[in-house]
């Protein structure tokens, strides 16, 4: 097996990711956080949005950034579908744990009270 | 290699049957990506069960509250701010590190070595801030195992304190942090490796800098590692 068509199919790839687009995705990253740090900083200690409503925003804010960095810093946007399932898929599981777990210590704190 | 290509060797030329890589990956870069998944199971059970503890408990210690100092120069009333300081470093290393895979797919030997101690120095600019950020919260009394005192207590909660879940938060905050700090040690240590063998013309001789890829991942992946430990522990 020759190494050299990946090799070439690569840099084709690699096209997709000029600097210009890196700073792009860094400032989508630094606008993302920025917007975070409104949140905690402003809108909540103003009464202008309450812990519970503001959390998921936070949630839905850092898989924003997960998805750039993923996608664009670890390239993972750009290649074959079959790798992107690879290690997508297994990953959709902790989500589910995540909703099972969460589900779950609501119960608990009932039993706590 | 013969010419003349005979049935068996016909089937080999598909992707699945062995005839070219079907992910179109290396193999040490895909292994990698393998490798992060699995982190990603260890982290998220650490996370989770820092979650499903903290969601279940009816009292725990506010991260304003908590997180308010910016060690060395102001005690109180800055909340997020050193933190917040060091997501910055950490997403900027993160940018000079994907810098260094550009400049490796154009061979530029000498950009890649400049990115590549950019993102040394990042990372070492975070352990500092970390080791100063742990060092504040151990001289507030918050250590494996060890929380402050009862008076303390009262100023680090919102309504009624609770010894119970201010042990539960400082062990979890130095074991999961502590976890992704020591990730982040050894992705400055696997980048010193790297950019030496950079400059000593290893990967010129390859004729691919792909190494500087797969140490990239992890180093990306170090970084979304803190996107979800500042989320949790800062934010919510």
């Amino acid at each position: 097996m020759s190494t050299e068509p990946i090799h070439t199919e690569h840099a084709e790839e690699h096209d997709t990711m000029t600097k210009k687009r890196i700073w792009n995705v860094f400032f989508v990253l630094l606008g993302i956080t920025c917007v975070e740090f409104f949140i905690a900083l402003y809108l909540v200690p103003h009464g202008m949005m309450t812990y519970h409503s503001a959390n998921p925003i936070y949630i839905v804010l850092t898989l924003a950034k997960a998805f750039y960095i993923v996608g664009y810093f670890m390239h993972l946007k750009f290649e074959k579908l079959g790798l992107v399932f690879a290690i997508i898929v297994p990953v959709l599981f902790i989500i589910g744990l995540i909703l099972v777990l969460t589900n779950e210590s609501h119960h608990w704190i009932d039993l706590r009270m | 290699m013969s010419t003349t290509v005979s049935q068996i060797d016909e089937v080999k030329t598909t992707p699945w049957a062995g005839g070219r890589s079907p992910f179109a990956v290396e193999y040490g870069k895909m292994m990698m990506w393998f490798f992060l998944l699995s982190d990603a199971f260890t982290f998220s059970s650490l996370l989770i069960s820092y979650g499903a503890l903290r969601f279940s408990s009816n009292a725990w210690p506010a991260p304003d509250l908590v997180f308010q100092s910016v060690p060395g120069l102001i005690e109180h009333g800055a909340p997020l701010v050193f933190v917040g300081l060091m997501t910055f470093i950490l997403i900027m290393s993160s940018v000079t590190m994907v810098l260094a895979v550009e400049a490796g797919h154009r061979n530029a030997k000498k950009e890649v070595v400049w990115w590549m101690i950019g993102t040394i120095i990042g990372g070492l600019m975070f352990l500092g801030c970390q080791a100063l950020e742990w060092n504040h919260l151990h001289s507030e009394g918050f250590w494996w195992g060890s929380i402050p005192s009862m008076e303390e207590l009262k100023t680090l909660f919102h309504g009624a304190p609770s010894t119970t879940y201010a042990h539960q938060f400082a062990n979890l905050f130095f074991t999961i942090t502590g976890f992704h700090g020591f990730h982040v040690f050894s992705g400055v240590v696997i980048n010193i490796i790297i950019t030496i063998n950079v400059l000593a013309g290893t990967y010129e001789k390859r004729g691919s800098y792909l190494m500087i890829e797969k140490v990239g991942l992890y180093w990306h992946f170090v970084d979304l590692v803190w996107v979800f430990v500042f989320t949790f522990f800062y934010l919510v």
